[in-house]
């Protein structure tokens, strides 16, 4: 579209000048319109009521496929060259016009109406004094807008006040960048201070000077003058269009950007549409077609000058030529009537028939009640129509964990207290009960705080802690206090919680349960209900979690003023803190450890320690020094940190579980079978990822060996890489070879592809992200792929989302595989729009990943029903179209290029121009079209059973330039059938009473009858799957046929169209003789009898896995479906680390600035910007798009200072 | 400036996900559960096994090899004699006539050439005239006509279409009717004696009408103004093609087999599909039962050769064939149907060579999982 207005904007004289900086004021509409900036009016549509037709013939006709047709017509109209009536071109152009138009429109219309809605969305605009309800489209820059809670944001804002202290506002930017999570802005206190007062917003008068509109979305400079003095601006005072305003009951804002300039629609500009390697061939092969349409033409081009000099000038006394016109002019006169004539081989119904049958593969997708879940009520979803093929050759497949393997959603398992193991449950004898959904769960409904989702199933704990367990109370007090979970209750008594990990909110949940209830917290204090008990703590200190520390704590004073700390932690961390008189229970914990951690659990460990009140008020001096100091700070309370986590008591461990989705296991097992890699990439840790490897199957214990590359240079990872590679593959060359080649349109584009190498037994590989980064550099990216595509399992972790993308281009490079992304989260969108084929779980993780995904559903395991069910069917589907599609069309070109050297070379046409007209659009359109909707070569069942039938896909097999070169020699040699057979039969022979049938207009309705009947058996040959849809198809078209030539051969069509009906009477004095009869009989059997025997012959010697188990289907009864195995039980002494999740808590609440700052005490959550930059690289981050650099981390220092101002 | 890929909706917050107690659901987003929309639509699924594959071929090879005998022996049974007139040797007796030729001599060339039949023609005998090298089917030539003239529109006869230049108008009057089939139109007349063993020679009886397409005498082709209109008043104001020496009104002296509907126009109006054609010219009637239409013996057929090929290495024949329910003589077919039959069959045997050697072994073969 883009590319459009540009076309025609110096047309209309609407080109702006490129705005180097904007410019304004506010509440001064007359000084800002000077601007002519734009409104807040959108328009996402393309056309309106006038522009709509030059508009879209226009784009319509930048298709190469349209413009060579139109230019067809052009040609046509030229009588000398003309060798077709218009109306053969005319007619199939118009209608694929007027289709692709009507579904343009359509779209354009839908357009058109949500832009209306949303433009005429009302909000409340401070005008002349006072506040008026307006038209979103309406505002203009400059204006002063009033949000209320749970609105959208109008336009880009400046936030000027709120309601809410410190002039906070609460925003989601789910739509933005998909992260879930509230952010909070900030306006400047200068214009904070004018509150809600209509009167002082209305005298406000400051000038905005910012950054022109751009798209990227962390970032905004500028400046406010107000009274003389400047403010600087940045993203923090910003609110964007397309947030939703939340926990905020209003906030003023002055508006900055609109509609076209904000940053949301900025941004939406570009897509990139994806093509599918198809696509790609199919481009090529078109190419190809135009080459050998100007090589054929050239030949009967020469073969008509030939002819002209040695004949036609002779034959002049029957067949003058027309003035002027000489042998060497009418050779190329008849090079492009020629070109007219065979202009079939590229054919125009190609485009429209393949997007039909893409659509219609899209449907099955969103149709498909197998990939449908009814747990959150989400059917799956082809978001792109134009994919669907490339489901059938997915070579590589590139996963997210969180969210996509897993659920993300942790669950308390298990405990270890003081030493005695809770959670697992046991029969009579001892042994070990599987828990499902039907064991009763415990009972807590003594708790009126619990909440109902939990469950648990040991009911001794319960027990115990009732019972007055000492140390099981300490355990979950501690769980209740040290997490920085965010408690909600709108309500009394419903309680919800807002976690910054799972993990966290999981332990709270558990701890809530079994009666110690987190309920809500202030800066200093957090109040538990103990056993229905209302306790408060004074809150001391929090001592955060991060990456290095893999711990954190809190220092409570209980009401009865006893000082404790609470710790939780990895273990091999707090092991290294606790107090020698714990050692014992340390043997017994570690044992329960090793037992969780086999089962894939994630453990942490919890302890506490007694602290003295001197020695207290003395740290929380030198703690409050060091983080008021300005010079190494983080170092200063690192120390102190270390001082006061030390002769700790342990109280025992918990095991949560990440819990893995329904089938993960399976579904990675049938993929692999079908010989797709997996590789997964997760920010996660280490530990976890190769923890859910192990539980999901992808590493497996009788694996020869797996390799961890973690190495921190480049020369490490080097070094560890080719030490794996030489372990594979000993014999194996050092230098890759790569194989350069050249493809795509005008072989262009130079490919290089790496050889798979061969290795024996099951390898996996494991990298950290550190080690990715080297890998990813120029020098070592062959190493790591080699190495790397010789493993069975490929486990990526720590890894950004730029590297995923780049893991992704890399494969895509050297691999020249089909590639797929799948996750959920905003972190997956740079690898999902990366690969050929992205998909999105539409999860937890809010819409991020969906919304640029070509394909999305709920679950991971329907992936393997997407591609294996769905996307080999397509493939096979789009192949067998394409095969059969360019053989109906070359074959019925040639026959006009064999019948060339009988007709003087003079480009007269072997078929009636309206069977010309009619092939592609009624006649030979519809079966095909029934096939390549209809078609399966086995049902869904036995595609899971064989997943080895995915193979062909994967090499290209089924369409290939090779395929179409063959497709072209039958068609070569059944045009040859198609025309001698008629000729030779016909050939001086007369009717049954001794009247002509020799003439031209005989012939060519036994040609084009003969052409039609072999196409439809051929057809019929190619289906594999007879619906009903089917056989109405290909009989009805084939009556179609005869019924329509009858009646255009009719004596009424003459006579009402004389001169456009010449073949009256055809039908009826040939179609009566008994040797047409046989004559099509003889041909319809030579065309069809070799290829049928070819295929037997093929079945026999070299039948394909397809027709192996085509026969075995034959055979035996439908496959029930796989028994869903219960996982078992690994024995493992492998550890699962500290779990936690991998960003930064919310620890910030209790020691940063605005814990000192005193804020009110609120019920709501409160959300926190992340400040710290040591651990940049665990933040959550929002990628938008991969090119795009990374906001600097904005210290408070620099938020002060601005403020101040 | 204006986005493509937005959706205003999106910006709605209509994308929210419906969680567990994320409100009441109104209608379920569950799709229907049909066979189509499935993809479980009940289906054949043939597929092509030795058991359906071989004895397809056995059975067309079985099929094939009598039709085709059948065809080649109906083929063979008809007898056909033909004759080449062109005259292009010098020792033919129509060498003469062809070499001077000129469109508007006075004196017609005659020459006879004579021929002995072997065998005796039994039922109808047709005549057709061949022609060689004559491009017929040239796009040029096919489309110069104009069938609404033949029709006998009387618009069209004054004002032929653009189509049949050069031949639409000539001396500023209609051509009629126009273009170059119609000019081109083969004027040799051609005609057969029979030398009686006793010396006399009997012209034998042509029948000029039943040579053409029903539908093109009765629906394609008409003379303006109706049957019964008096020709040369309708096509008063035209002017005859310039090849031609009578005009169109006096072909034939039968008013229904003059003018537009003359048989002998409309048969060489039927353009031929190939540059070597043969047309039906004349029919000679079965006399009765007893005597064969045509008996063993000397004829001679006096050509009064008019239509010049020489110039375009075209040639001239003529043709004498009884007929069958298959047409005239052409063995293609019979012995085609012998053939394909025969490597039917022999395919077929291939087929089952190949299937017990190796089929077995394939077929049975365990799918390696």
């Amino acid at each position: 579209m883009g590319s459009v207005t540009s076309y025609f904007g110096p047309l209309c004289g609407e080109e702006q000048k490129i705005e180097e900086e904007r410019h304004f004021r506010g509440n001064d509409r007359p000084f800002n319109l000077s601007y002519h900036y734009a409104d807040n009016a959108i328009t996402t549509s393309k056309y309106s009521v006038f522009t709509f037709l030059p508009l879209n013939l226009f784009e319509q006709f930048r298709r190469l496929a349209n413009a060579y047709f139109l230019s067809l017509m052009l040609l046509q109209l030229i009588p000398q060259i003309s060798s077709l009536s218009w109306f053969t071109t005319a007619v199939p152009l118009i209608l694929v016009l007027s289709i692709t138009a009507v579904k343009d429109a359509s779209d354009d219309i839908n357009r058109h109406r949500s832009d209306k809605q949303v433009n005429n969305r009302m909000v409340n605009v401070l005008i002349d004094g006072e506040l008026r309800s307006d038209k979103w489209m309406n505002v203009q820059v400059g204006d002063i807008i009033k949000l209320e809670n749970n609105q959208f944001v109008t336009a880009d804002l400046m936030l000027l006040s709120s309601s809410e202290p410190l002039n906070l506002v609460y925003v989601e930017t789910a739509e933005l960048d998909g992260e879930t999570n509230l952010k909070v802005k900030q306006a400047l206190t200068v214009t904070g201070k004018m509150g809600d007062s209509i009167h002082a917003l209305a005298a406000f008068k400051g000038e905005v000077r910012c950054e022109p509109p751009n798209n990227r979305l962390d970032k905004f400079r500028g400046t406010l003058s107000l009274d003389g003095q400047t403010y600087s601006l940045d993203n923090d005072k910003v609110l964007l269009r397309g947030c939703t305003v939340r926990n905020t009951d209003w906030c003023f804002g002055l508006v900055i950007f609109g509609g076209p300039d904000t940053k949301l629609m900025q941004n939406s500009g570009k897509t990139t549409f994806k093509r599918t390697s198809i696509d790609h061939l199919m481009n090529v092969l078109v190419l190809c077609i135009f080459g050998f349409l100007a090589f054929m033409c050239t030949v009967l081009a020469i073969g008509n000058g030939i002819w002209e000099v040695r004949e036609g000038s002779v034959f002049t006394i029957f067949l003058p030529r027309e003035q002027g016109v000489n042998a060497a002019l009418s050779s190329f006169l008849s090079f492009w009537s020629y070109v007219i004539v065979l202009n079939t081989v590229v054919p125009i119904s190609l485009y429209v028939s393949v997007e039909i049958i893409r659509l219609g593969n899209s449907f099955y997708i969103d149709w498909d009640r197998k990939m449908y879940y009814p747990k959150n009520d989400t059917p799956a979803q082809a978001r792109t129509t134009t994919l669907n093929e490339e489901l059938g050759q997915i070579k590589y497949i590139f996963s997210d964990k969180t969210g996509t393997l897993t659920q993300n959603i942790m669950t308390f398992n298990k405990c270890s207290i003081n030493g005695k193991a809770y959670g697992e449950l046991f029969d009579f004898s001892g042994q070990r009960v599987e828990i499902t959904e039907k064991t009763e769960r415990v009972d807590f409904s003594w708790n009126k705080l619990a909440d109902p989702k939990f469950s648990f199933h040991d009911h001794s704990l319960g027990e115990t802690v009732r019972g007055g367990n000492l140390e099981a109370r300490a355990f979950f007090r501690l769980l209740a206090l040290c997490h920085t979970v965010m408690p909600e209750e709108k309500k009394e008594g419903e309680l919800h919680y807002q976690a910054q990990s799972p993990d966290e909110g999981a332990l709270v949940t558990a701890a809530r349960n079994f009666g110690f209830v987190f309920r809500s917290r202030t800066p200093e204090s957090i109040t538990a209900m103990e056993m229905g008990i209302k306790v408060v703590y004074e809150l001391l200190a929090v001592l955060d979690f991060n990456n290095v520390r893999k711990r954190m704590s809190v220092i409570v004073r209980s009401p009865e003023g006893k000082l404790t700390l609470f710790c939780k932690g990895a273990d091999t961390i707090i092991y290294e803190r606790l107090h020698p008189s714990c050692n014992k229970l340390k043997e017994v914990t570690t044992i329960h450890l090793n037992e969780y951690a086999g089962d894939g659990l994630r453990t942490l460990v919890l302890a506490y320690k007694d602290l003295d009140e001197d020695y207290m008020n003395d740290w929380k001096r030198r703690h409050h020094e060091a983080s008021t100091a300005m010079g190494d700070r983080e170092e200063r309370l690192e120390e102190l940190y270390e001082e006061i986590e030390k002769d700790l008591m342990l109280l025992g461990a918990t095991a949560v579980e990440d819990k893995l989705q329904d089938g993960v296991p399976q579904t990675i097992e049938q993929l692999a079978k079908a010989d797709i890699k997996i590789w997964v990439l997760t920010g996660d840790k280490q530990e976890t990822a190769e923890n859910i490897g192990y539980s999901c199957n992808m590493l497996r214990e009788e694996m020869k060996e797996i390799f961890v590359v973690a190495a921190n240079t480049a020369e490490g990872v080097k070094e560890e890489l080719q030490k794996a590679r030489r372990t594979m593959c000993p014999e194996v060359a050092e230098e890759p070879t790569v194989i350069k080649a050249r493809a795509g349109l005008f072989w262009l584009q130079k490919t290089e592809r790496v050889e798979d190498e061969k290795v024996d037994g099951d390898y996996g590989l494991i990298i950290n992200g550190h080690s990715l980064a080297f890998g990813l550099e120029k020098d070592l990216q062959l190493e790591l792929l080699r190495t790397a595509c010789m493993c069975q399992t490929v486990i990526c972790c720590r890894v950004t989302p730029l590297q995923k993308a780049q893991v992704v281009q890399l494969v895509k490079k050297y691999k020249q595989a089909v590639t797929l992304a799948i996750g959920d989260g905003a972190n997956d969108v740079s690898m999902i729009k990366a690969a050929h084929i992205g998909v999105g779980i539409s999860g937890q993780e809010g819409m991020q990943a969906v919304l640029s995904s070509d394909f999305s559903f709920a679950q991971f395991r329907y992936l393997q029903r997407l591609l294996l069910v769905h996307g080999r069917w397509s493939y096979l589907r789009m192949c067998k179209f394409l095969g059969y599609f360019f053989y109906k069309n070359f074959t019925f070109t040639f026959v006009h290029f064999w019948y060339a050297f009988f007709c003087g070379f003079s480009a007269q046409t072997v078929y009636d121009e309206w069977f010309i007209t009619l092939y592609n659009m009624v006649y030979t359109a519809l079966p095909v079209l029934g096939m390549s909707l209809f078609d399966q070569d086995v049902n869904d069942r036995w595609s899971f059973q064989y997943p080895q039938l995915y193979a062909p896909g994967q090499l290209n097999l089924y369409f290939s330039k090779k395929a179409f070169v063959r497709c072209m020699m039958h068609s070569c040699y059944s045009s040859l059938i198609l025309f001698f057979i008629p000729w030779a039969a016909m050939h001086d022979t007369v009717r049954d009473d001794g009247k002509d049938i020799a003439d031209y207009q005989s012939f060519a309705l036994l040609a084009q009858t003969c052409l039609l009947v072999v196409m439809n058996i051929q057809l019929c040959l190619d289906t594999y799957y007879w619906t009903a849809v089917n056989h109405f198809f290909v009989w009805g078209s084939l009556a179609a046929y005869f019924a329509i030539t009858l009646t255009m051969y009719s004596n009424g069509m003459f006579l009402i169209f004389t001169s456009s009906f010449p073949f009256i009477g055809t039908a009826r004095n040939s179609l009566n003789q008994p040797n047409v009869w046989l004559t099509i009989f003889l041909t319809s059997l030579l065309c069809i009898l070799p290829v049928v025997a070819f295929r037997f012959i093929l079945i026999q010697l070299r039948p394909t896995i397809n027709d192996k188990v085509r026969h075995t289907v034959r055979k035996e009864a439908l496959p029930a479906p796989a028994p869903r195995r219960p996982p078992a039980r690994r024995i493992s002494t492998r550890r699962s680390g500290y779990a936690f999740s991998h960003s930064q808590g919310f620890g910030d609440l209790v020691t940063s600035r605005r814990f000192l700052l005193k804020m009110p005490l609120r019920s709501r959550p409160v959300v926190f910007t992340q400040t710290d930059s040591a651990l940049a690289q665990s933040q959550p981050q929002h990628y938008r798009t991969i090119a795009e650099e990374r906001e600097e981390p904005q210290s408070p220092q620099a938020v002060a200072a601005a403020a101040a101002q | 400036m204006m986005a493509s890929s937005y959706n205003a909706k999106d910006e709605d917050g209509h994308i929210t996900v419906t969680g567990p107690g994320g409100g009441a659901v109104l209608r379920s987003k569950k799709p229907e559960n049909t066979a189509f929309k499935q993809q479980r639509l009940p289906a054949w699924q043939p597929i092509l096994t030795a058991g359906t594959v071989l004895p397809a071929f056995f059975i067309i090879g079985l099929l094939f090899i009598p039709i085709g005998i059948g065809l080649f022996v109906t083929s063979n049974n008809i007898k056909e004699f033909e004759i080449d007139y062109t005259g292009a040797d010098t020792s033919s007796p129509c060498f003469n006539c062809s070499q001077n030729f000129s469109w508007n001599s006075t004196s017609p060339c005659t020459c006879t050439v004579p021929f002995y039949l072997e065998q005796p023609y039994e039922s109808n005998v047709y005549v057709y005239y061949g022609l060689s090298n004559f491009y017929q089917n040239h796009r040029r030539y096919v489309k110069s006509r104009d069938d609404s003239q033949l029709n006998g529109n009387l618009k069209s006869l004054r004002e032929p279409s653009k189509e049949c230049e050069p031949y639409a108008y000539h001396n500023n009057k209609p051509i009629a009717p126009c273009g170059a089939i119609a000019n081109s139109m083969f004027n040799d007349t051609l005609e057969l004696f029979y030398n009686d063993p006793n010396g006399t020679s009997v012209k034998i009886l042509l029948g000029t009408t039943g040579i053409a397409w029903w539908t093109d005498k009765h629906v394609k082709f008409g003379n303006p103004g109706g049957v019964d209109s008096n020709l040369s008043a309708v096509f008063q104001g035209t002017t005859k093609p310039l090849n031609w020496r009578r005009p169109v009104y006096e072909l034939d002296s039968d008013q229904s087999n003059n003018g537009f509907v003359n048989e002998d126009f409309i048969v060489w109006m039927r353009t031929a599909a190939l540059p070597t054609f043969r047309k039906l010219y004349r029919i000679i009637g079965k006399s009765s039962q007893m005597v064969p239409t045509l008996p063993r013996g000397n004829y001679t057929l006096e050509v009064v050769y008019n239509y010049p090929v020489r110039s375009f290495e075209g040639r001239k024949r003529m043709i004498l064939s009884t007929i069958s329910w298959m047409g005239g003589k052409n063995p293609f077919l019979g012995i085609a149907y012998i053939t394909v039959g025969s490597v039917c069959f022999f395919l077929g045997v291939v087929l089952l060579v190949i299937h017990h050697k190796c089929g077995n072994r394939n077929n049975g073969a365990e799918i390696s999982n």
